[in-house]
This record gives structure tokens, C-alpha cells and sequence, in this order.
């Protein structure tokens, strides 16, 4: 198992250095254009020009420009904005990452509980009104785009129903970090993670239903009722642990892409400066650095969050860890 | 064997057929609901099962063993389904027995064995750890002690190297291996049932000869009965001590293995031994196959269900009902006009039942069948 996992960690650091050489020739080696000119920013003095040439040594061959990216990102971390005025840019998504991080972690924690108790219990309940009920509401979250709802909720917390009891304890848009105030952190975020949560609760209860359902119908369900195990057993012991496999792939991939940045529009809508607002923000301006290190940042992201399900996934299903 | 068993098996009859029966299935009818209509799978099944008692019950896919059998454990959960008549299990009524009560009979009084063992296992867990859930879910056990058990009762399956099996997984296990397992854990609180469900059919012929082996050794080492089902007639001549052929979820003929094989008194029952190929003799060209298809449930002629296969069919199969089951034999019974009209169906050309059960116990194993404690790999 430990070489399995050794071996799963090699091949993240290839994919890792497969992804940034790919990343950085679609922003600097295009072919046509001159990349010197896209990060000095639109009307640059020829002295600036000038400058960046030298710096990311675009002057010099495409082996070295690549490393002097990867050191100015990585190793020296002064990789520089300049539509930003020298605004450097590593720290500022060190900035970003923690609220990109509080903000999914929570909703995931919500949708992963919450979806696992609607799930296993329209699964259990199949075909009652119970079951078409959750699985209905299910349906309706997953088509609630999310920033229609962020701003809808928006509406009703910040401003129609602020002053009433309900939700008058709502902060204003913005982040709180967890070092300043845990409960302020706590109040500022809560909404967001739920706002966040909602789609992934309707698509994941659903999956698992449909996992369960279809489980129930295996031989090994049927052994385990003819054992004489109570129906909770069998649906929670050997049901639902067996399609746990099915679930965590699934999350690890919406996870990663969360923090990497997919959280994009709950952090615009909620006023979030986190990693997909950064991104953004990076887009509308066309700094070609930020973007350049945000796409790394959030692809270092998804790598290990998959690394890591892996991991779990060895963890889970002993079928797995025999197979490599 | 069973000394070494933490709670050996006391059985109070060790007399055949002469004790109360363990399990009196009197006009068992099992209905599915489809398209408004109920459509009845299996239609009036009677028998009985004596204390250590091997029942075979045979029959093509389709016709109503293996729901015989889930209605008996009450594993039939699709809704609306209708079962009817009476099943006494040691004078206890299982039909429309509430699922509480049936859960403790289950798996400590009435154990079943699966026919894929490849399957039957959930993939995520131990054997070892599956086995102990069964003991500890019906007795109160430490973990320990039931691990104990485990072991002992995989060893006494002739699973080498018990206590490292049960810790690894089904995946990591052969077929021959995991319904070894699979039987372990039937047998660990001492089942005074044992259904048996096709456990030989995803095996090959070697390791088939093994288990089937296993299994007769049961009611001497456990005092089990055992109701087997199988579509295999070598089977049911190598270990069943009755029999009960069913076509199209109604009863054929029911009988002792020997006097039904010596001399069938249904003709699907005939053509079920005749489609078997002879060992001794010229071998045939063809082999004798029964034409057609059972009929499907919603489509049963109301007569005799094998009527439009059948070669003695004449307007007395035709009309419902369909035929009662008189009495062909000693012990011996079958749903057929022909020997109420005085003309039974002959006897079969090998009339010795031994040798037609040898020539059948070769043919299913073509390599001598290992002893019994021998191990599959």
C-alpha cells in the first residue's frame, strides 16, 4: 500500500510539471504573439517593454523562459504584476487562498452530511412520498444557478429583511478571516457555504440514491438481509459503505475544482476576495501573471485534491489496492 | 467435527422421517403484481423436509425454485407481491410471518447459500469480518470469541489457512474458496435449515464435487436439513434423499431420489433423465433435449403446463385444471394423467438406480472427486 501510494505521489509531480509547461506555452509561447507586450500592458513605454524582456528573459530560448517562470513563481516568488503597478503576485493569492479554502471547506462539510442523510434516506424509503419529496427539492437545487440564488439571498438577508429578527444578524458582504474573529468568520461565511452547498446537495443525494437503489438490488445485499441483519444495517453497513466508493470520486473532483477556483460566482456575488475572484479580476484586466499563477495554483489543486482521493479511494476499496 | 464448536449441535430426532417434519410447505403461492393483472410465479407447492433431510429441488431457469425458496425466507420485498398458503418451520408458520420475527429465524435458524459466491460477498469487507457479523448479529459474542468461531468453522470447511483467510477480502479468494466461506458463514449459528441455492453452478466440475461433498457431510456434522436447488440432475442423484421436480412453478413429481429416478412417473421428469448422457452403451447420436421452452407465467396452458412439449399428450391433459398429484410409487407422486388411465411411463432403460446415479456422479465430475477435506486452491 505505502508503494502504491509512493507511486500515486510520482505521478502527481509529472502531471504537476506536465501541466505548468502546458500552461505556460499557451500564454507565452503562442505562436503570433508577443508575450512581452501582453504582460507590460496595453501602451507600455518601449523602456518597459524593455524591462519585462529582460526579466522573464523572453529574449533567450524557451527552456530557460519556462525556468525562469517556474523560479519567478516558485522559487523567488517576485513574479510581478504590471498591469497592477508591481503588484506582487504570489502573495496575493496566499491572500486569497484561505477565504477560497474556508469558503469550500464549509460547504462541503454541509453538503456532504446533508446529502448523505437525504440520499441514504429517500433510498430507504423508496418510492414514499418522503422519498419523491427530497428527491424533488433535489432537483430544484441543482437548478438554481448559484449566483441567481447568492443574490437572491442577498436581497433578503442584506437588505428587504435585514432589520428583522431573523436576519438582522447577517454581517455586510465581505470576509472575516478566522484569525480576527471565529465568530464573525463563522457569521460572514455561513450564508455563502450554504448558498454554495445547495446544487451539490441535489446532485450528490441524488447519485447516492440512485447508487443505493441500484446496491439494493446486488447479491451481497440479499446475503446480508438473509443473515438477519436489521434493514438499517444492511443499508448503512453494507449499502451505504459500498457506494461511499462512488461518492468520494465524485466529491474529489468538485472539491478540487472549488478550491482551485470554480467557487468563482459565490465569491463575486458574496464579495469573497478569494482565489475565483482573483481569477477574475485577472480575466477583466488581462494580467497575464495573475492569470498565469492562479491557473497554476488552482491546477496544483485539483492534482492533489485527485492525489488524495486516490489515496482514500485505497483506503476504501480494498478491490483497488490490490490492483496496483 | 463438531466438537471442536462452541455450541454443537443437539438434534433432538437423529431418526429420518419418522420426527415431525422440520419444514411442512402445504399450496405455497407466490403472485407478482404486472400491468394490473397478478401474475403467479409459483402455483400450490407442497412439501415436506425432514430433520436431516436432503430436499432437491429441480427445474429449468424460470421455474419458481429460487422464489420458492426467497418466499420461504421471506426475502420477497418487491411491493404488492401475494403469498399464500402455509409453511411450517418447527410448527412455526412463516407465511406472513412479520419481518422481525423472520429476521431472528434468518441466519440463525434458516441459512442460505448463494449461487455466485463471486458475488454474494460484500467487496468491502473481510470474509472473516462478514462471518462475524452473522454470529454476533444472532448471539452474544465478544468480538473475539466470534473471530474464534470464524476460524474454526473455516477450518472445518477445509479452508487452509483459516485465520489469514478470513482476513482477507472476497476479491482476494477463489469461487471454491469463497463458497466454502460462504457455507461457513451459513452454518455459524447453526442453522437447522439449510437452503441451498444453485451453490455449485458458478463452479467448476471439481471444486462442484467438493462442495456438493461438503454439504452431504452437513447433516452428520450439524444435523441440517439441507432443501437444495439445483437444475442439474446429477446433483440431485448424487446428494438428495428427495426430490421435487417443478415445471412452470407447479409441482411435476415429487418423490425419493431413487425410486423417481429408477422410474419417473411424470414425462418431463423422464425427459429431464433422458436428456442426461449415457455412460455405458452406444452413444448417441443426438442427445434426447425436450423441444420448445416452458411456457411463460402469463401464457401456462390450463391444463397440464407441459403439455405442448410434452409426447403423451392427449385431450385429457387439455382441460383446466391442471392435473392433480396422485400417487405413482411408495412415496412417490406425480401431476400426470398417465397412470391414472393405467398406463405409467416405463421404467428407465438403466433401471439400477445405482448405476444411473454413478454414471450421472461421473459425468459431473470427470476427475475423481477429492475427499473431503481436501482444499481447493
Amino acid at each position: 500500500m505505502i508503494t502504491a501510494l509512493l507511486r500515486r505521489l510520482g505521478q502527481t509531480v509529472f502531471v504537476l510539471f506536465g501541466i505548468s509547461a502546458l500552461v505556460f506555452c499557451v500564454f507565452f509561447a503562442t505562436p503570433g504573439a508577443d508575450p512581452t507586450a501582453r504582460i507590460a500592458g496595453r501602451n507600455a513605454s518601449p523602456q518597459t517593454m524593455e524591462k519585462v524582456r529582460k526579466e522573464y528573459g523572453f529574449d533567450r530560448p524557451l527552456p530557460v523562459q519556462y525556468a525562469t517562470m517556474m523560479k519567478k513563481l516558485f522559487i523567488t516568488r517576485d513574479l510581478a504584476s504590471y498591469v497592477d503597478r508591481g503588484e506582487l503576485v504570489v502573495p496575493e493569492i496566499a491572500r486569497a487562498a484561505p477565504v477560497t479554502v474556508s469558503l469550500v471547506c464549509g460547504a462541503a462539510l454541509i453538503w456532504v452530511v446533508a446529502s448523505i442523510a437525504m440520499g441514504t434516506l429517500a433510498a430507504a424509503m423508496k418510492g414514499s412520498w418522503v422519498d419523491r419529496g427530497l428527491m424533488m427539492l433535489g432537483l430544484i437545487g441543482i437548478s438554481m444557478p448559484v449566483f441567481w440564488l447568492g443574490q437572491v439571498t442577498n436581497l433578503i438577508t442584506q437588505s428587504r429583511y435585514h432589520d428583522t429578527w431573523l436576519f438582522s444578524w447577517v454581517p455586510g458582504l465581505g470576509y472575516v478571516p478566522f484569525t480576527e474573529s471565529p465568530l464573525g468568520w463563522f457569521k460572514a461565511l455561513v450564508i455563502p457555504w450554504v448558498v454554495l452547498a445547495v446544487m451539490f446537495i441535489g446532485i450528490y443525494s441524488r447519485v447516492l440514491r440512485a447508487d443505493l437503489v441500484a446496491l439494493a438490488g446486488e447479491d451481497f445485499m440479499r446475503t446480508a438481509r438473509a443473515k438477519g441483519l436489521s434493514p438499517t444495517r444492511v443499508l448503512l453497513r453494507h449499502g451505504l459503505r459500498t457506494s461511499m466508493v462512488t461518492f468520494v470520486s465524485l466529491f474529489g473532483l468538485d472539491f478540487a475544482q472549488l478550491v482551485g477556483g470554480g467557487a468563482l460566482l459565490t465569491e463575486v456575488v458574496f464579495g469573497l476576495p478569494g482565489v475565483g475572484r482573483l481569477t477574475y479580476q485577472a480575466l477583466t484586466n488581462l494580467d497575464l501573471p495573475l492569470i498565469m499563477a492562479t491557473v497554476m495554483y488552482s491546477a496544483v489543486f485539483v492534482v492533489l485534491a485527485n492525489a488524495v482521493v486516490d489515496s482514500v479511494y485505497l483506503l476504501l476499496d480494498p478491490r483497488v489496492r490490490d490492483a496496483r | 467435527m463438531p466438537d471442536n464448536f462452541p455450541s454443537a449441535p443437539v438434534q433432538p430426532s437423529p431418526t429420518q422421517h419418522t420426527a415431525a417434519p422440520l419444514l411442512a410447505v402445504r399450496n405455497l403461492c407466490v403472485s407478482f403484481p404486472s400491468g394490473g393483472r397478478m401474475i403467479p410465479i409459483v402455483e400450490n407447492v407442497s412439501f415436506t423436509l425432514a430433520e436431516r433431510d436432503i430436499l432437491g429441488l429441480v427445474g429449468e431457469s424460470g421455474s419458481g425454485k429460487s422464489v420458492t425458496a426467497m418466499a420461504l425466507m421471506g426475502l420477497i420485498d418487491s411491493p404488492g407481491v401475494q403469498i399464500t398458503g402455509s409453511a411450517l418451520f418447527r410448527g412455526q408458520e412463516l407465511v406472513g410471518l412479520p419481518q422481525k420475527q423472520l429476521r431472528r429465524l434468518r441466519g440463525r435458524q434458516i441459512a442460505m447459500i448463494f449461487q455466485d459466491p463471486m458475488t454474494a460477498f460484500t467487496p468491502v469487507y473481510t470474509i472473516g469480518w462478514q462471518i462475524d457479523e452473522q454470529i454476533r448479529a444472532h448471539e452474544r459474542l465478544s468480538r473475539k470469541q466470534a473471530r474464534a468461531r470464524t476460524v474454526d468453522l473455516l477450518a472445518e470447511m477445509g479452508v487452509p489457512d483459516p485465520a489469514r483467510t478470513a482476513d482477507r477480502y472476497p476479491h482476494q479468494l477463489s469461487g471454491g474458496l469463497r463458497q466454502r466461506a460462504m457455507i461457513a458463514m451459513a452454518l455459524s449459528c447453526n442453522p437447522a435449515l439449510l437452503i441451498a441455492d444453485e451453490p455449485t453452478t458458478a463452479l467448476d466440475v471439481t471444486v462442484q464435487a467438493q462442495i456438493l461433498d461438503l454439504i452431504r457431510g452437513l447433516r452428520t456434522a450439524y444435523g441440517s436439513s439441507v432443501l437444495l436447488i439445483t437444475h442439474d440432475m446429477g446433483v440431485v442423484a448424487e446428494t438428495c434423499d428427495t426430490t421435487l421436480v417443478l415445471y412452470s412453478g407447479r409441482v411435476a413429481e415429487t418423490g425419493p431420489t431413487q425410486a423417481l429416478f429408477a422410474q419417473p412417473g411424470h414425462p418431463y421428469t423422464a425427459a429431464l433423465l433422458a436428456s442426461i448422457p449415457p455412460l455405458d452403451g452406444p452413444r448417441p447420436e443426438r442427445l434426447p433435449a425436450i423441444a420448445g421452452a416452458p411456457p411463460v407465467p402469463l401464457e401456462r396452458p390450463a391444463g397440464c403446463a407441459f403439455s405442448p412439449r410434452c409426447h403423451y399428450v392427449h385431450e385429457a391433459c387439455l382441460p383446466a385444471p391442471p392435473p392433480p398429484l396422485v400417487p405413482v410409487g411408495p412415496h412417490q407422486s406425480a401431476a400426470c394423467v398417465l397412470s391414472t388411465e393405467g398406463t405409467p411411463l416405463p421404467p428407465r432403460l438403466i433401471s439400477a438406480c445405482a448405476s444411473a446415479a454413478a454414471s450421472i456422479r461421473h459425468q459431473a465430475a470427470p476427475t475423481p472427486p477429492p475427499s473431503h477435506g481436501e482444499v481447493s486452491p
